[in-house]
Order: structure tokens, then C-alpha cells, then sequence
């Protein structure tokens, strides 16, 4: 019996370590975006006319949080042969290397080792925070220019000045989800529900409630769960006997999904509000339960109703192209790509990574997803519209500041 | 005071919520454990195959005008193949076999239909249709869903059920002598193949219950929702006694409700620490579970 259950026990760790790295490995291919498909691979060295600008881009493809890793492909890719059919920059075309990384730090790690073996000249990603914070690490040193659509984790550009992003940062939001809170819904007490294996979701949690004791504001829960949970009745049920008028929920939508409707199920209708991974949450709700969603609030790049005719245009021809609605980190992706061009026409088309990463800091770009202006560090300096969820559809509530 | 105990009673419900889903599927692992003596580590993937069975069988069965809960049927028909189809496929051709390459096998079979599914429906969630009326039951002052009511009755009702065909029907006899000795069970004209088949087809079948009752609560389906639960089932499996039917049945709801109350009382964020820890003290101080006699193993 003993050994049976040391046998047993054995297993149980190879199968947890199985389910960490659940999923298929297969490197996509390198596309060409159409603009520069019939042009001959040229050599790509120095400042001369003509030849490439070798982009690589990770995202995660497939995996939990592969929704956002192809949309912040889908608006790359569109931006770049937009791009490439005005006849690039300096005479050169932009090609991209794609890698998935599953939202995963190793195999993040691994694309960024393959993608350096390829003599990129500049590196488009990681999507998601955890794979963004192992690889950033790497790239500082070796002082590759490096622009991330969507990691808002903080501490993303704090490796090296080498480093910048396109979104605004996770402290970011948590200080906007408080002020929100304070100016806008006028409510005090407050209780906290995060993902404590996830530094997005913690992050976010604690600039909260830094923020809520500058302005006065009471948590009076402060709550957590693993990464894997699918029942949080009973934070929920702890949270509702505190008292508290408004639940901040810093996660990605499948599991404010599932928190938003055990929330609702146990009769807790207050509202909640959520950072950017909220946003895609209604296409992970039944059409008949969309109503759950009603009171629910999250921070967002942009707006896709937005009348600016910058976004309406944006919006439109990504629509077309791909059929559907882009989401913000697809307008990131798109503005991502922009900002490179710009940093290179800047360069006159030198791809040597001291010069381009002095022209990313002079980036002065107004973006679909607002301006990107960079101060002392990679981070933008940016305004936050705070999204409702209104009877299925997402409104703009309010534009907040940090 | 009063109002403690409210708070008390409502997490005591959302244990036995959890706890009774977790017992289903430990079921499952102990049946399986206990006539061919394998950890079936795929057993928490049948969830999730009954999960995407009664996504593509709701559509089905409402357009035809009948109840959206007749997906149980459906569920309970593709696990139950799939269970004793991947015995027959995967264990049987290693029953004779040490015991780690079934054991590597079982997770090698979970691993295969986690991806298969990944392949045939996207890594992304897929929501899970409503399949009771949302209003909630209000008992004084505490608020409970219908989902949770109808999962802790069910599974008592699935519970005492097996325990009934286990104990008196020729099937179940089968079964239990199959798992004393089957060699002798052989001697004495039981098929032994076909009572192990039936063992994976009722264990399959339990999951694809608790499979339904699992993605009402929690309406999202994935290609990995069977992994953690399977693995918490593993653990209630064990710590009732794994191979003694009722043992599973306490260690689920047992599991359910540690995990609630510590989740409750002590902090949310050590409820996982609990559960496993839950299982390295089962394993050090009692071995064979709650209900297990320590028998010596047969050399």
C-alpha cells in the first residue's frame, strides 16, 4: 500500500507539471504581410536604400490567453502592410517573424532566444505581463529595442531604457479603478478579489488600495484565489457580509466571467470593476445571461464607438479585414506598429539598436488608443476611458485620469 | 452572533456545493482504483469531455423542442464510450504491465484528449448554456441557486444509488469480487474484461454527471477545466480510502468543506496549500484514508 501511494504521489506531481504546459507546441511559420510577399529577400545590413526591417513579434497563439495575442497580431499585421504598401520607410519594408508563446514565461523565453538567433532588428511583444517580465530581462542586456503592445505589469520597463510600451501600466489602473470609485460611483467601501499567483491581477490589486488610502476610501475585504479556481462563492459570501458597495476584480474576462455570475447567483449585485482584461468578457457569457454583466466597469485603451476619426477609420478597416470587432489590443497592436515605423523614419532607416532606441524616446505619436509620449521611463503618458457594460453592449462611461 | 451563523450556514452550503462534485469524481478514481488497482489520471478529462458534449447536444435537443437538460443523457453516453474505450485501447494491453506505465499511460490519455479538444473546439472558453432557472431560492435570510441545490441532491441521490447497485445487483457483486481477487472471480465464471469494462462505463458516467452539474455552476469550458478538478477529486479519493466507495463520498464533501471554511476563516489565498497539505498528512499518518484498513500488500 505504501508504495503504491508513493507511487502515486510521484504521479500526481508529473501530472500537475503536465497541466502547467498543457498545450501543442508548433512555431508558426514566418508571413510575409502581402505588401512585400513578391519582393526578393534582400541583405539586410546597414543604412543603405532598399532591404528589410526584420520585425519579431511574440504573442501567444493559443493557450488562455490567445484571444489577445491574435488580436495584437491581427492589428500589427494590418498596420505593417499598410505600411509596406505606402512603400515602407527610407526606401525599406518591414518584415515580420511570428512566434507563440502561450502566455507562458518559458516558452516566451525560448521564442525570444529563437527570434535573436534570426538577427531581428527589433523586438514586438510579449502580449501578456508574466512571459513580458522573463523576457524583458534578456533584451536589456542585450540592448535590442524592445515595444510591448500590452504588458501593463510595472515593472515591464524598469529593465533597461532600451524598453517602452504602447499601454498604459497596471499601478495605472488600479489608480484610475480608485478615483473612479471616489468621483464617479461616490462609493467608499470597497473589497478587493484578486488572482494572488498572477502579478497583473496583484499588481493591480495593491496600487488599489494604495490608492484608496490616499483618497479615503475603506477596503473592507481584501481577497484571493489561485490561478486555477473555478469557485469563489466563498470570497464572494465573505465580501458580501463585509459590506462592501463595489468589488474590484483585477483579471483576464474568462475569469471575471465566472466571478461576475457566482457574484450575481449568491445575490451580490454590486458593481464591479475590472482592469483592461475584462474587455472580451461578453463574448464568454451566454446571450441570455448578459444581464449579470450590467454594473460591471473596466478600464480601456480605447473605445470602439469612439466618433475621433482616427478610431472610426481603424475601426472600419480592421472590421473588414477581419470580420470582426477589433478589441483594444488590437488597436495597440496597430499603434505598436506605427510607433516602430515612426522610430525608424526617424533613423532614416538605421537599424542599429543605440539609434533606434533614442528615436523610440522622441516618440511623439497620436495613436488609435489615444497619444504615446514617453517620459523618463518606457511608459506613455496617456488618459483612460473607463468602459461600461450596458445590457450586453459596452458604452464609454467616463474618461479618468491617474 | 446571528449573523456568523448565516455566514457559517452559506459557506457550509458552498462546501457541500463543491465537496458533492469533487465526491462524483472521486468516485470515479476509487471505482477504477479499486478493481484494477490504476490512478486513472484521464478521469478529470471526462469532465471536460462531458462539458463540449453538452455544448454541441443543448443546441440539438432545444431545437427539437425537448429540455435542455436532457444533455446529461447525451454526456453520459459519450463518456461512458470514451471511458471504456480508452480501457480498452490504452490499459487493458498493460494490465499485466508494472504499474508506473499504466500510470503514465492514464496521463498520457489525459494529455492526448486535453489537446484533441483544444484541436476540435480552440483553446478559448466556451460559454455553457443555462440549463436551470437562474432565480434564486430564498430561505430566510440566505440566498441559494438553484444550481447548488440540484447539485448536492443529485449527487447524494448518484451516491446512495451506486452504493445500492454495488451492493445487490449481479453487476455490482461482479465488481466486488473482481476487486478482491480476479483471479478467483475468473474461477468462479465472472468476465472479468467485461465487469472492468462496466466499472470505467458507471465511473465515466459519474463524471459526466458531475461534468454537467460542474459548468452550471461554472459556466465556462475549457480544454483544462478537468486537470485541477480531477486532481482535488484525487485528493478526496484518497482521503477517504482510495478503492471503498463510501470513503470517496466522505473525502469529497470532507475536501469541499476544509477547502470553503479555509478559504472563509482563514484566508483564501492558502486554500489550495490546504487541500494538498490535506493530502501529505493523509499520506503520512493514515495511508489507506479515513475509512481504510491497513492491509498488507500481496507480494
Amino acid at each position: 500500500m505504501r508504495k503504491a501511494l508513493s507511487l502515486v504521489a510521484a504521479a500526481l506531481m508529473l501530472t500537475s507539471l503536465a497541466a502547467c504546459g498543457g498545450g501543442t507546441s508548433s512555431s508558426q511559420p514566418a508571413e510575409n504581410p502581402s505588401g512585400s510577399s513578391e519582393s526578393a529577400p534582400a541583405e539586410n545590413s546597414g543604412t543603405s536604400e532598399g532591404g528589410e526591417i526584420l520585425i519579431g513579434v511574440i504573442t501567444p497563439q493559443t493557450g488562455s490567453v490567445a484571444i489577445y495575442g491574435q488580436a495584437v497580431e491581427n492589428g500589427v499585421r494590418m498596420a505593417f502592410e499598410e505600411i509596406n504598401e505606402a512603400g515602407g520607410v527610407a526606401g525599406k519594408t518591414f518584415r515580420l517573424e511570428v512566434l507563440d508563446d502561450k502566455g507562458d514565461p518559458i516558452e516566451s523565453t525560448n521564442a525570444y532566444n529563437m527570434l535573436m538567433d534570426e538577427e531581428i532588428d527589433f523586438l514586438l511583444g510579449p502580449v501578456t505581463s508574466k512571459p513580458a517580465l522573463a523576457v524583458m530581462e534578456l533584451a536589456a542586456e542585450d540592448g535590442i529595442p524592445v515595444l510591448t503592445a500590452s504588458a501593463t505589469q510595472a515593472d515591464v520597463t524598469s529593465y533597461g531604457d532600451n524598453i517602452f510600451r504602447t499601454c498604459f501600466t497596471d499601478p495605472f489602473q488600479g489608480s484610475v479603478l480608485a478615483n473612479f470609485t471616489k468621483n464617479n460611483l461616490n462609493l467608499t467601501k470597497c473589497a478587493v478579489l484578486y488572482n494572488t499567483s498572477d502579478d497583473y491581477s496583484a499588481g493591480i490589486a495593491n496600487s488599489f488600495q494604495n490608492k484608496a488610502g490616499e483618497l479615503g476610501l475603506e477596503v473592507v475585504s481584501f481577497e484571493g484565489y489561485g490561478a486555477t479556481d473555478k469557485d469563489f462563492k466563498t470570497q464572494l459570501t465573505n465580501i458580501q457580509s463585509a459590506g462592501a458597495e463595489v468589488l474590484i476584480l483585477p483579471d483576464y474576462y474568462q475569469t471575471a466571467a465566472l466571478v461576475i455570475a457566482q457574484a450575481r447567483e449568491i445575490g451580490l449585485d454590486i458593481p464591479v470593476l475590472g482592469p483592461d482584461g475584462f474587455d472580451g468578457v461578453l463574448d464568454v457569457v451566454n446571450e441570455s445571461d448578459v444581464a449579470i454583466l450590467n454594473n460591471v466597469y473596466f478600464t480601456g485603451h480605447y473605445f470602439t464607438g469612439d466618433t475621433d476619426e482616427k478610431v472610426a477609420n481603424f475601426v472600419q478597416s480592421y472590421t473588414e479585414k477581419y470580420n470582426t470587432s477589433p478589441v483594444a489590443f488590437a488597436a495597440l497592436g496597430y499603434d505598436s506598429a506605427y510607433i516602430i515605423a515612426e522610430a525608424y523614419k526617424a533613423t532614416n532607416g538605421d537599424t542599429d539598436f543605440a539609434a533606434v532606441v533614442d528615436a523610440m524616446k522622441q516618440t511623439n505619436y497620436p495613436g488609435v488608443a489615444g497619444n504615446v509620449k514617453y517620459g523618463d521611463n518606457g511608459d506613455p503618458i496617456k488618459s483612460v476611458s473607463v468602459i461600461e457594460i450596458v445590457d450586453g453592449a459596452y458604452q464609454l462611461s467616463a474618461k479618468v485620469e491617474g | 452572533m446571528m449573523d456568523q451563523l448565516l455566514d457559517l450556514t452559506r459557506q457550509l452550503l458552498n462546501g457541500l456545493q463543491v465537496g458533492s462534485i469533487y465526491a462524483l469524481v472521486a468516485l470515479g478514481y476509487t471505482m477504477v482504483y479499486g478493481i484494477v488497482k490504476l490512478i486513472n489520471f484521464a478521469h478529470g478529462d471526462f469532465i471536460m469531455v462531458g462539458g463540449y458534449v453538452s455544448i454541441v447536444a443543448i443546441p440539438m435537443l432545444v431545437s427539437n423542442g425537448l429540455p435542455a437538460w436532457l444533455c446529461v443523457v447525451a454526456a453520459v453516453a459519450v463518456c461512458s464510450i470514451i471511458g471504456v474505450v480508452s480501457e480498452r485501447a490504452a490499459y487493458k494491453p498493460l494490465r499485466e504491465a508494472p504499474r508506473i506505465s499504466a500510470l503514465i499511460t492514464a496521463i498520457g490519455v489525459s494529455l492526448f484528449l486535453q489537446n484533441l479538444f483544444m484541436i476540435i473546439f480552440t483553446p478559448n472558453g466556451m460559454p455553457f448554456p443555462n440549463l436551470f432557472d437562474k432565480t434564486p431560492i430564498i430561505l430566510g435570510k440566505i440566498q441559494v441557486s438553484k444550481v447548488t441545490l440540484i447539485t448536492i441532491v443529485v449527487s447524494i441521490l448518484l451516491m446512495v444509488g451506486l452504493n445500492l447497485f454495488v451492493k445487490r445487483t449481479r453487476v455490482g457483486k461482479a465488481m466486488r469480487a473482481v476487486s478482491e481477487d480476479a483471479g478467483a472471480a475468473r474461477l468462479m465464471g465472472i468476465s472479468v474484461n467485461a465487469t472492468i469494462s462496466a466499472t470505467f462505463a458507471i465511473g465515466s458516467g459519474l463524471a459526466a454527471v458531475a461534468s454537467v452539474l460542474y459548468c452550471s455552476s461554472y459556466p465556462l469550458v475549457d480544454p483544462n477545466i478537468g486537470s485541477m478538478l480531477g486532481l482535488k477529486a484525487f485528493v478526496a479519493a484518497v482521503l477517504g480510502g482510495i478503492g471503498i466507495i463510501p470513503g470517496a463520498m466522505l473525502g469529497g464533501l470532507a475536501l469541499g468543506i476544509a477547502e470553503s471554511l479555509t478559504k472563509a476563516y482563514i484566508s483564501s489565498k492558502v486554500a489550495d496549500a490546504v487541500v494538498f497539505g490535506i493530502l501529505v498528512v493523509v499520506l503520512l499518518v493514515k495511508p489507506s484514508g479515513i475509512l481504510g484498513k491497513n492491509v498488507g500488500e500481496k507480494v
